[in-house]
């Protein structure tokens, strides 16, 4: 009876200090960071570093949390990216605004497709995003509408404008924008993985039939992860429209997108909170200046070296590179 | 009072008949024993009452309501939990979270749900183990963290299969004292058993299966004397 009082006077999550201070720290760097003089170029790898990371943690959702793996993910990133761009140019409203109609657009995109593919089970799901994927980009490619082949051109402004979401001076506010997102979507995840829904969620990728048993209705679940992780995604596609202002199916839907997040999570640490940050934190450079260094030639070296990383961490550390980190900072609580 | 009845149920798998027209029912705050050889279809009949398999024939009544054909988290919505044979523990959570998992059902409080949770792991003995991962515990611990999680519903009926199958000798005792346990709590028992000592021990009621078919239904002492059940099942002693 006293280690039952005991357990349950133990606090509900891990309240190690260090944890509050990494993140808090990590924030106010980040805050800090432009700040230190850094020129366009580390600003722009870190934008690319924070989208990566929103971009991952939404495949972390239904990959990590539910199970699910998803080869289509693009699909969302450029239905956010569309919904801004076009809306903007056809009637002049807003990309803040813009980038809500992307994530409604998405949700409901994720229920549609959802609702028939997640009834198949793992791999046959995988090879259904896949195609739904593929398929989204041929479809844009030929929808006179919305540009088909040559995309939405986001007309510039004269200067920068945070109604029309464009900064020309500087990419600062661009750094600004996507730090933002990149936390509250980092606290979004983190909220999730220790409610309720996550606990479901995990339940349905361990075992769906156990699941059932508790009361939890699988199908129902799975959507609910799958629309999240697309809603997720859905923003970073807008945000990325308004950085380059132009967008056209092969750039936007392409299948390296959906690739890419899979290869970030796994790498960084699937399941995990923070396997999508490290994960974009340390790959994202390591394409950048590959194509620095190795110019146009080098724009496959970079998935070399992904192949490699990955081979090596399948084998020595099948967790992820958040396995580097101490397990007790990183991961839930546990007492031997 | 009659919490589950089930009529002429019947389901076949390609040319075999697992279940053929099997009938019986389960008195409330009772433990039903479901003995039979293996291949009998007790864990058909157990997936049949669950809906994890639909039945071709027949029908299943929890408290006089038609539950055949809902979906199986419906069925245990309504009050049934269930472990199974093969464990299905969710391998890379603790046990606190598993069972978790479960007391979800009626908590949605985190914290309340990880109270009722913490006093179900007491209940099943295991409060040291409760932030080891599933895939650590040994097969005797993921029985009861089994147990534990269907519990943490709290069902009304609670079907279990083979509770001390695959169990050590020593373990046994206390997993038998944990079923006479929950009977006590309130909660009515369907239990797969192999162990006919332990069966007969534990039971109000017996039912024997064999191939598919309802051979006997009755107290333990009638089924022991059941001609058809020791034939099948028990076997007789050679007296010479």
């Amino acid at each position: 009876m006293d280690k039952l009082l005991a357990a349950k006077s133990e606090p509900l999550w891990n309240t190690d200090k260090r944890i509050i201070f990494l993140i808090s720290g990590l924030i106010v760097l980040l805050f800090a960071l432009p700040h230190f003089g850094l020129n366009s170029f580390y600003l722009h790898l870190m934008i690319m570093i924070f989208m990566h990371a929103v971009m991952a943690q939404s495949w972390n959702v239904i990959a990590g949390f539910s199970g699910q793996i998803s080869l289509g993910h693009g699909a969302f990133f450029g239905i956010g990216a569309y919904a801004t761009s076009f809306l903007y140019v056809q009637y002049g409203i807003s990309p803040w605004i813009g980038i809500f109609v992307g994530i409604i657009l998405s949700g409901f995109a994720a229920i549609l497709i959802g609702i028939p593919m997640l009834r198949l089970s793992g791999h046959y799901f995988a090879i259904a995003t896949l195609l739904i994927g593929i398929s989204f980009q041929i479809i844009f490619q030929r929808w006179e509408w919305v540009g088909a082949a040559s995309g939405v051109w986001v007309p510039m402004t004269s200067g920068d404008s945070w109604f029309a979401l464009q900064f020309h001076s500087s990419k600062m506010p661009y750094y600004y924008i996507f730090l933002v997102f990149f936390i509250i979507t980092f606290f979004l995840v983190w909220i999730l993985s220790r409610s309720k829904l996550g606990y479901r969620l995990r339940a349905v990728r361990d075992d769906p039939q156990a699941a059932l048993s508790l009361c939890i209705n699988v199908s129902n679940y799975k959507i609910i992860a799958y629309v999240i992780s697309a809603m997720i995604m859905a923003p970073m596609g807008s945000l990325f429209a308004q950085y380059i202002l132009i967008i056209d199916p092969d750039r936007v839907f392409n299948i390296e997108i959906s690739i890419i997040v899979l290869l970030i999570t796994v790498l960084g640490g699937i399941g995990n909170v923070w396997g999508p940050i490290v994960g974009a934190a340390i790959l994202i450079p390591i394409s950048e200046y590959s194509r620095i260094y190795l110019g146009g030639t080098g724009g496959a070296v970079d998935l070399i070296l992904y192949g490699l990383i990955l081979m090596l961490i399948c084998i020595f550390r099948p967790e992820g590179l958040i396995s580097f980190f101490p397990k007790n900072i990183l991961e839930r609580k546990k007492q031997r | 009072m009659k919490i589950l009845s089930v009529e002429n149920l019947s389901r076949s798998f390609g040319g075999i008949k697992a279940n053929n027209d099997i009938s019986f029912e389960v008195t409330e705050g009772t433990i039903l024993g479901v003995i039979g050889p293996n291949g009998a279809g007790k864990s058909t009949l157990f997936d049949l009452i669950t809906g994890y398999t639909k039945t071709d024939n027949g029908k299943v009544s929890f408290f006089d309501k038609d539950i055949s054909g809902l979906s199986p988290d419906k069925i245990s919505s309504l009050g049934i939990g269930r472990t199974f044979q093969k464990l299905k523990p969710f391998a890379d959570q603790t046990l606190l979270e598993n069972v978790m998992i479960g007391s979800f059902v009626k908590e949605d409080n985190i914290k309340k749900a990880r109270d009722k949770a913490l006093e179900i792991i007491d209940f099943v003995d295991l409060i040291e183990k409760r932030h080891h991962f599933a895939r650590e515990l040994s097969t005797g611990q993921r029985k009861r963290l089994e147990m534990a999680r269907a519990m943490a519903i709290e069902p009304k009926l609670l079907l279990m299969d083979e509770v001390t199958g695959g169990v050590d000798q020593k373990t046994i005792p206390s997993l038998v004292e944990l079923i006479k346990k929950l009977k006590k709590s309130g909660v009515t028992i369907i239990t797969i058993e192999h162990n006919i000592n332990i069966i007969m021990e534990i039971s109000d009621n017996i039912l024997a299966l064999d191939q598919g078919k309802r051979i006997a239904y009755g107290t333990p002492k009638e089924i022991q004397k059941n001609e058809e059940v020791i034939d099948s099942y028990l076997g007789t002693v050679d007296a010479t």
